[in-house]
């Protein structure tokens, strides 16, 4: 176990090395800067001394390798710059963010297990039945969904119509507002998740160890769950790992939307605005958080099926 | 009250920010010297009760407000003026703002590190403050900025300042949760009797004009502004039309044509055809869903200096056409037009003005460039023509200076129209000390770029607030819909707020 952790830990630092670089470089030959931004509405005139006191202050002026060299060599201690909007550390705006986003992600990912580990489990244990059907229906659809338009339709139905759950917001914080756009940023994942548990789970039913085993008079429910259950979970694990890395970068549509206080909604008027430093620190928060989540699931693996374990 | 231009507030430190966005909780937060009367259509003085102008027309003496407290309890004094707009002029930092205090005598001294004292401004004693500036234009104008707001020294000294603003406005700051709200409470010490009525103040931030519409109709938010397609339907809704609040806003939307890189655009009659070619009307009726009033030159209705007797020009492609031939342009020309995705001053309106222009023989190249993007060509001067919205107001001599021959590129001069009658207007009225007789010059300066057209006058835009029933006390700020001075809102019984 110990030699996957040190194997994943060491691609950590290239990958963050590598999006770094690239969303450095991007950035800097894209046209239009924070500066120029400032009057993107029209609404403000910005004055031409100004900008050239923001440039400097910003150091946007200083060569392109310079400012790179030294974004590496400050975010190696942690400091991720200063944001040009607010201009505030982009650490402590992100340490506000990253617990709204880990609550929608988490809450998004247990609606997803839950309902679509079960709906596939039922759909392949009744392979043809009308849950099979129904489930795979709904899966299917799930996957075609737009977030956005499933949002609003959630909205339309249990906030305007139903008036059971508040449209939109962070309110307290609690569960009445986190329902909402959890279930939309989950329903995607569920619905891949049905299929593949569905996939996987016929797949071992039919496996030769499956059949000796019940040949031995082993009861259907011990079959299920001590040979098939296990032996399906490590392609489930695989869909649930890749999944929950990717949600959090997946969730700007939801946080949008919903008005949730995240990294995804940080991030996308950090783009929008060009405050470089924030952006870069989203990009590298989400990055990082879809690294961990990977070495999570390659330890779990070792966990589940002992024969990783030996390779 | 919702804050709909972003997913986020950029800081709480109104020196900080220009945007629009932001201003809508430092209205609640901080106060400035003046302030914009929605009602009587003009500036006002905020912080102070009286002032006097020295007979030159460039020192004011400010008798300040003896009952305006921070919200740390301490009382406003001369000295908060010296220190914020000292502040502002920071030689490390750019302050949005400096672009206002720089109007200060000495100012620029500062801002160029070379005092640390602007020698503009004399404390007389705690509630007296005497300015000096280096024009004669109404400083008004300036010090109502939201950049420009007061705030107590030893609490900027902090540090920290954004995170937990301290200022003078009727409302102090409770808790910001980023990307999601602010919330504010009565502050008991606010200077004006009986203000504010509300108990409480929240600022929601909602980017998404679907989810705004959804929240409104829920009852969950009190006031929402309107995009072209809601407009439509809330004017529709026998309920929902009862609560719309319209105002045509100080912004002009125009294509801004480069005198200087397209040689077409260097005469009059060429300018004047682009003006007779598009069908104006029928862009604002059909694209902009009516959201939108038909702008005739380029200072907005509000302005005093806004001549109401003109008419726009009207949609005449055969008047364009001979204009075009007698400037020696039978078969058209060709120029290249950015545009930004906006849905009212952008790409569809462009897409809808390339075949009438067409059909007088212009023909148009659309660039599709991010919103970011399009001053920063306009400064450089790398567009032939582009549309966007402009700032007009409220001060009508700074924004018709964009069209004053001498002033630079890069300070909003995107036309290079030359014309010495224009100039020697505004010459005229900066040193014009009677307000009445300067708006008098101004409107003929307005008048002048009517007929002389360096760019297509498309509209003003016309901001919709819709709001629920019990809302009242709501006003129609045409500098900018959503700054409301939130002390003369309240609500009636029927409000669902316990």
């Amino acid at each position: 176990m110990l030699l996957v952790l040190g194997r994943r830990l060491a691609n950590v630092v290239p990958t963050m090395l590598a999006v770094v670089a690239l969303v450095f470089l991007l950035f800097s030959v894209l046209p239009g800067s924070f500066i120029s931004g400032m009057n993107e509405d029209g609404r403000s005139a910005m004055d031409p001394a100004v900008m050239e006191r923001m440039r400097k202050e910003m150091g946007l002026d200083d060569p392109l390798l310079e400012r790179f060299a030294k974004y590496v060599a400050n975010t190696a201690r942690g400091d991720l710059g200063t944001s040009f909007r607010t201009r505030e550390p982009v650490t402590k705006m992100l340490s506000g963010r990253i617990w709204p986003s880990l609550k929608l992600v988490l809450a998004a990912m247990t609606f997803a297990i839950l309902v679509g580990v079960t709906l596939g489990f039922l759909a392949a244990l009744r392979p043809g039945s009308w849950i099979d059907t129904a489930s795979m229906v709904g899966a299917i659809s799930g996957l075609s969904l737009s977030q956005f338009w499933f949002g609003l339709m959630l909205m339309y139905l249990f906030a305007l119509k139903l008036q059971w759950l508040p449209s939109f917001g962070y309110g307290d914080g609690g569960l009445r507002n986190l329902v909402l756009p959890a279930i939309a940023l989950g329903v995607g994942p569920m619905a891949l998740l049905a299929r593949t548990t569905r996939a996987a789970v016929l797949d071992v039913l039919n496996a030769d160890f499956v059949r000796t085993a019940r040949s031995k008079g082993m009861s259907e429910r011990r079959v299920v769950e001590w040979h098939v259950l296990r032996n399906a979970l490590v392609l489930v694990i695989t869909i649930v790992g890749l999944q929950f890395g990717s949600l959090m970068g997946q969730a700007v549509v939801v946080e949008k939307l919903f008005a949730w206080p995240g990294v995804g909604s940080l991030m996308v008027d950090s783009v929008f605005q060009r405050d470089m430093p924030t952006v870069q620190g989203c990009i590298l928060m989400i990055v990082l958080f879809f690294l961990v989540i990977n070495t999570l699931v390659d330890l779990a693996y070792v966990v589940i099926d002992p024969r990783i374990r030996y390779q | 009250m919702t804050a709909p231009y972003a997913a986020s507030f950029g800081s709480l430190d109104p020196h900080v920010t220009p945007r629009a966005q932001d201003d809508i909780v430092n209205k609640a937060i901080h106060r400035t010297l003046y302030n914009w009367n929605t009602a009587a259509n003009k500036l006002e003085l905020e912080l102070a009760k009286s002032v006097s102008v020295s007979p030159d027309g460039l020192t004011y003496t400010y008798k300040l407000r003896d009952d305006a407290y921070f919200h740390n309890g301490r009382k406003m004094t001369a000295d908060d003026l010296i220190f914020s707009y000292s502040r502002i002029m920071d030689s490390t930092k750019g302050y949005p703002g400096a672009r206002y205090v720089r109007l200060i005598k000495g100012a620029v001294d500062v801002e160029k590190n070379q005092s640390k004292e602007i020698s503009g401004l004399k404390k007389i004693d705690d509630f007296t403050l005497e300015m000096t500036i280096t024009d004669r234009v109404d400083p008004g104008y300036y010090f109502f900025a939201g950049t420009t707001a007061i705030l107590p020294r030893e609490e900027v000294e902090k540090g920290n300042f954004a995170s937990s603003p301290v200022g003078l406005g009727p409302f102090k700051f409770k808790e910001h949760i980023p990307g999601s709200r602010v919330t504010t409470e009565r502050f008991d010490k606010f200077y004006k009797t009986g203000k504010p009525y509300l108990d409480k103040l929240e600022v929601l931030i909602m980017a998404e004009a679907a989810a705004r519409d959804v929240a409104f109709r829920n009852k969950e938010i009190d006031t929402s502004i309107l995009g072209p397609a809601q407009y439509v339907a809330y004017r529709a809704d026998p309920q929902l039309s009862k609560g719309i609040l319209e105002v045509a806003e100080m912004f002009t939307r125009a294509i801004t044509m480069n005198h200087e890189s397209i040689k077409p655009f260097q005469d009059k009659r060429v300018r004047q055809a682009i003006n007779y070619a598009i069908d104006a009307n029928l862009i604002i009726s059909r694209l902009v869903k009516d959201k939108a009033y038909r702008a005739t030159s380029w200072l907005p209705p509000s302005s005093a200096a806004f001549d109401k007797t003109v008419k726009p020009y009207p949609y005449d492609p055969e008047k364009a056409k001979k204009l075009l031939a007698e400037a020696g342009y039978p078969n058209g020309f060709e120029f290249e037009l950015t545009t930004s995705q906006n849905e009212s001053w952008g790409l569809p309106i462009v897409e809808a003005i390339i075949p009438m222009l067409a059909r007088v023989g212009i023909k148009v190249k659309p660039k599709l460039v991010e919103v970011t993007v399009l001053t920063e060509l306009a400064m450089k001067g790398e567009h032939q023509a582009y549309i966007g919205s402009n700032l007009t107001g409220p001060d009508s001599l700074a924004t018709l200076r964009c069209y004053y021959s001498k002033t630079p590129r890069t300070a909003c001069n995107y036309t290079g129209l030359k014309n010495a009658e224009f100039d020697k207007l505004l010459d005229d009225a900066a040193q014009e000390g009677d307000m009445a007789k300067r708006d008098e010059l101004l409107k003929k300066a307005n008048n002048l770029l009517y007929d002389e057209a360096p760019v297509w006058f498309f509209n003003y835009n016309k901001a919709v607030l819709a709001y629920q029933p019990w809302v009242r006390g709501l006003q129609a700020n045409p500098t900018e819909i959503t700054h409301q001075y939130p002390e003369d809102i309240w609500v009636d019984a029927s409000s669902p707020a316990k």
